[in-house]
């Protein structure tokens, strides 16, 4: 199958994904569980890593400015554009597609190989509106929140690390922090969170809900699946960075 | 009564049903037998509609299949139970979910009126005491029996098994034949089974169509298959001493 077919089978997936919920009552408690599944059990994952990438960030931009010349407080100003431009929407995103993603695969595959995707058709039952939605709207839902929830850390993980190496000092950080505070960077970074945590959640679920074979093809559903996220997260990156910030 | 006229349904190149007709009656268990990859899952899918047929018709009391309105369409599965080969329980659900699961979506009923309705299944398989159980928590013979159980839970009139006994030892092989069977009759529905089980054919196989290579290439009851001459059936159904031996015996006896 060329890549044509591919994504018109993917638009045509979407088309039946966004319908009305056969039963409202079942759809919220599927919301719910999904929030919980895709979202809630990330968090621990995302704080872990933005904590010490923000630190990382922190010290390599200290490490890298040590002319006399350039403030301290550059180093917090650097620090906080660079996370809230990039490290948490973008690289967050990443790795929430590798999560996320190759469970929203081998999930929705395993329920395709072993007929209870056909059970649920035989029941008259709309498969893809049942199974797909839920999964976007928890994760267009909450992505926002633990993506600001990376950047709060990540910045916080630089702060720390300051005071730890004393490399800088958490004044000079703070006043870093506030300096040319552009509100809009923050509303670009939620835009992009928005349009890949799309992307995190249908690219997957069409990988999973047409993989044909058995374990082996679920397994390497999976993998194309986290593969091809990642694409599609690197190069929308690219042109939303064009569109909103040129 | 189900009544298919000239079914044909191929992928790509390769023809997988051809020219198939036949009539299920029902209160009666129709078998669909043949060998593996004879195009009997084909056949099945095809009767429920997972796969849409390149020619023919498929008529359920009347109502053609493949003409019907999304409306008409989702009336239409409502009356339809199937048995799935694996079961295809959902198994991040209790038994009592999976059962419940149809009327949920499909039925504005209280949750009391629906868990009445699910024990009464659940009591109908010999299933008490399990509801809160998950699907890996049971054996073969019982995740067959949840299936069942939440086929018939709306009350279907149609009723179609995938190879309800594969993977069941042949005591518990008789047992879920035998449920189906006085399902079948109790509820007046019409079942239609695929299976490549001659226990089967032999204890519930009130009609039987026989395929190979995608044709049907005989039809009978499960007295007439002992009788018949057709080569393809005799192949087929004395490919085990054991039945060879039955057929002897019930020559003989004839003599």
């Amino acid at each position: 199958m060329n890549y044509l077919e591919h994504i018109g089978k993917y638009f045509i997936m979407l088309r039946r994904v966004f319908r009305r919920p056969q039963r409202s009552k079942v759809f919220y408690e599927a919301l719910l569980k999904e929030i919980e599944d895709l979202g809630l059990k990330s968090l621990g994952i995302i704080m872990f890593i933005s904590f010490f990438i923000g630190g990382v960030i922190a010290l390599q931009t200290a490490l890298n400015l040590d002319s006399p010349f350039i403030p301290d407080s550059l180093i917090g100003f650097a620090a906080k554009r660079s996370i809230i431009l990039e490290f948490a929407p973008t690289f967050c995103s990443i790795i929430l597609a590798g999560k996320v993603g190759s469970y929203i695969t081998s999930s929705i595959g395993t329920m395709r190989v072993t007929e209870q995707i056909d059970a649920l058709e035989v029941m008259g039952i709309n498969s893809l509106n049942h199974l797909v939605l839920p999964k976007i709207l928890a994760t267009i839902f909450f992505y926002p929140f633990l993506i600001s929830l990376g950047m709060f850390l990540g910045i916080f993980g630089g702060w720390v690390s300051g005071i730890l190496s004393g490399l800088f000092s958490g004044a000079d950080y703070i006043e870093g922090i506030q300096t040319d505070f552009n509100s809009f960077l923050l509303i670009y970074a939620i835009i992009k969170t928005l349009i890949f945590a799309f992307l995190i959640a249908t690219v997957p679920s069409y990988h999973g809900y047409y993989v044909k074979g058995g374990s082996i093809a679920v397994g390497k559903a999976s993998t194309q699946a986290v593969v091809w996220t990642t694409i599609l997260i690197v190069i929308s990156n690219y042109f939303l960075t064009q569109m909103l910030l040129t | 009564m189900i009544i298919i006229e000239n079914l044909q349904k191929g992928f790509g190149e390769v023809e997988v049903l051809k020219d198939i007709s036949a009539t299920f009656h029902p209160g009666k268990t129709s078998l669909i037998i043949g060998q593996s990859g004879s195009g009997k899952t084909v056949f099945l899918k095809s009767l429920i509609g997972l796969h849409t047929p390149e020619e023919g018709t498929i008529s359920f009391d009347g109502r053609i299949n493949t003409k019907f309105s999304e409306k008409e369409k989702q009336q239409w599965r409502q009356e339809i139970g199937m048995v799935f080969q694996g079961s295809a329980l959902f198994d991040s659900q209790t038994v009592e979910d999976n059962v419940m699961f149809p009327l949920k979506m499909l039925t504005n009923q209280s949750h009391a009126e629906m868990l009445g309705r699910v024990n009464f299944v659940l009591d109908r398989v010999n299933l008490e005491n399990s509801n809160k159980k998950l699907p890996a928590e049971l054996s073969g013979g019982m995740q067959k029996r949840v299936a069942i159980a939440r086929a018939i839970v709306m009350n279907p009139k149609y009723l179609f098994c995938d190879e309800p006994n594969s993977g069941l030892d042949p005591q518990t092989a008789i047992v879920i034949d035998k449920l189906i069977q006085e399902i079948t009759e109790e509820y007046k529905i019409t079942t239609v089974i695929n299976t490549h089980d001659m226990n089967s054919v032999m204890e519930i196989g009130e009609k039987i169509v026989f395929l190979k290579d995608g044709k049907k290439a005989w039809e009978g009851s499960s007295e007439e298959i002992f009788k018949t001459d057709n080569e393809a059936v005799v192949d087929f159904v004395y490919s085990s001493n054991l039945f060879k031996k039955v057929r002897e015996a019930y020559l003989s006896g004839k003599k």
